[in-house]
């Protein structure tokens, strides 16, 4: 096995389909330890299966996959995950410290009873994300950027050394979108976790991450952004002219829908 | 002993069996609720109606009936999909088949003899005041496999019914879940519709796990509130139907009304207090 297959993640000449149609392909990339890499690119892209084949949820029509020089599983200790969608039943009861307790022992059969090294562990962790103040609140009555962070402990609570985190800007503010972008670059730093992040808007994230993924048209780039996100680097990818422009210290991606 | 206690074996034998099935519905329907499956335990109750004339028919013991179709159907929907969240059609035709078949058997029994017509009625408003200790046997051997089982399933479904896309993240096995859990329903509506009836059965199985989850927002708390109160209302049905009225009235029709104002309680109290229990 090659140094390479020992990253958090590393793809060869990977394609993945769905349905009898290919959604990527020739997609070679290593991720290192502690990365911060944002996931772009359009709807359809596969950004989110390119999630789930790390996660085990979906094989590979070609190519190797690699998470930690072993092949991806079901259930992987070593991947946190955070759903687009948590489809969380908001008339119900369940406090926002139950939600974190479900990335502990959540998937564990046995009768299992509360103790205070499992409350303890809570607790730290609700801590580390600031959501100390909600612990106990129902979660029905949180907002958006608070379920966030509670969804971050959840996933960090059981030590991975890699988290995928997908589209958790969708729905926040901008406030809250830079608050939670903010929390992931500090806790990718202390913890030393390798984060890929997919997003819509690559702006607020440019402060902090390290290298871009950007999907489209079933091929990839990788890269800094400032490499990525460029007129040729796009156009090439999507095969038609795209422009990049850059106003107020932001990036706009023009002639393509992001 | 309990004779002495309760004055007659008949009483006895029903407040033991009230309290086993309240007990075990309220813990499997804070399940039910939560995974908003209330549908489908409707259903099972039909199928369970059909379970036990078949076996009327047959000559068979009639939980037999109700748990030979039961754990069928409980396969069936699980082969169905994940959960039976929103699949509202493929349910509402299987039970009103179900209803159907049973109203064939029951059709066929009760023409036999009047003691026959009269056990259609036992099935569909239960026999509480006439079982025996063979059903209270039974019903605590269902009763303890179904909490059995839910005890060594319960972290996984919880997760799996609150945050299905966590859970299945972190590879818990969402099919092979639903189908045990739709097992322990089976056992549950059984066991249920052996002592209250068929139509009560969905009175004790979602009325306390309903307005438990509207009192408390904690897991642990709205499982023992859910079943502390479906115990109460059996109970308190029992008493009611003895003691209560000049004329004796069913216990179901107490046990009913209770568990609807139980609920209707809750819900005033969840728009005040929030369900801070």
């Amino acid at each position: 096995m090659s140094l390479e297959a020992e990253n958090p993640v590393f793809l060869r000449e990977v394609r993945i389909g769905f349905a009898g149609r290919v959604i990527q392909e020739e997609m070679t990339f290593a991720i290192e330890n502690g990365e911060f890499i944002a996931v772009l690119g359009p709807n359809g892209a596969g950004k989110t299966t390119l999630l789930k084949l790390l996660l085990g949820l979906v094989r590979p029509e070609a190519g190797e996959v690699w998470v930690f020089g072993r092949k991806p599983r079901r259930g992987n200790p070593a991947i946190g995950y955070a759903p687009q969608f948590r489809t969380l039943d908001t008339n119900f009861g369940v406090r926002a410290r139950d939600l974190v307790g479900f990335g502990l022992d959540g998937h564990r059969f046995g009768p299992g009873f509360p103790s205070r090294k499992r409350r303890e562990l809570i607790d730290r962790v609700i801590e580390e994300v600031g959501a100390a103040g909600y612990a106990e609140a129902p979660v029905g009555e949180l907002s958006g950027g608070e379920r966030q962070k509670l969804s971050l402990a959840q996933v960090l609570i059981s030590n991975p050394g890699l988290v995928l985190l997908d589209e958790p800007l969708a729905n926040l503010d901008m406030a809250a979108a830079r608050e939670i972008i903010g929390l992931v670059g500090r806790l990718r730093v202390s913890r030393r976790v390798a984060v890929m992040l997919v997003t819509h808007d690559i702006n607020p994230l440019l402060p902090h991450i390290d290298r871009v993924l950007y999907l489209a048209n079933g091929r990839s780039a990788i890269g800094a952004p400032q490499s990525v996100i460029t007129r040729e680097t796009l156009s090439s990818l999507y095969n038609h002219p795209v422009d990049v422009v850059e106003a107020m210290g932001k990036k706009f991606v023009l002639g393509v829908e992001t | 002993m309990l004779k002495v206690l309760f004055g007659s074996q008949m009483l006895a034998h029903a407040f033991l069996g009230g309290g086993l099935v309240g007990l075990v519905a309220g813990i499997v329907g804070y399940f039910l609720v939560l995974r908003a499956q209330a549908f489908a335990a409707e259903a099972f109750t039909d199928i369970g109606f059909a379970g036990a004339t078949g076996a009327a028919l047959l000559g068979v013991a009639s939980l037999a009936g109700m748990l030979a179709f039961s754990l069928l159907a409980a396969a069936g929907l699980g082969i169905l999909g994940d959960r039976a969240r929103g699949r509202d059609v493929e349910i509402g035709m299987v039970l009103s088949f179900a209803l159907g078949l049973g109203v064939l058997f029951l059709g066929l029994y009760s023409r036999s003899s009047a003691t026959h017509a009269m056990s259609g009625i036992n099935i569909l408003f239960g026999s509480i005041m006439t079982i025996n200790s063979t059903d209270i046997l039974l019903a605590t051997a269902c009763c303890a496999t179904a909490l059995g089982v839910l005890a060594l399933v319960h972290r996984p479904l919880l997760f799996a019914s609150i945050d299905p896309a966590g859970a299945e993240a972190r590879g818990v096995p969402m099919r092979a879940l639903s189908v045990a859990f739709l097992a322990i329903v089976a056992l549950t509506t059984a066991v249920c519709v052996l002592l209250v009836g068929i139509l009560l059965s969905a009175s004790l199985l979602i009325a306390p796990a309903a307005a438990a989850v509207n009192f408390t927002n904690r897991p642990a708390r709205a499982v023992a509130l859910s079943a502390l109160m479906a115990v109460a209302i059996t109970w308190l049905g029992l008493v009611l139907a003895f003691y209560g009225a000049v004329r004796p009235l069913p216990a179901g029709f107490y046990i009913a009304t209770l568990a609807a104002s139980t609920y209707a309680v809750s819900l005033v109290f969840r728009k005040f207090q929030g369900g801070r229990i």
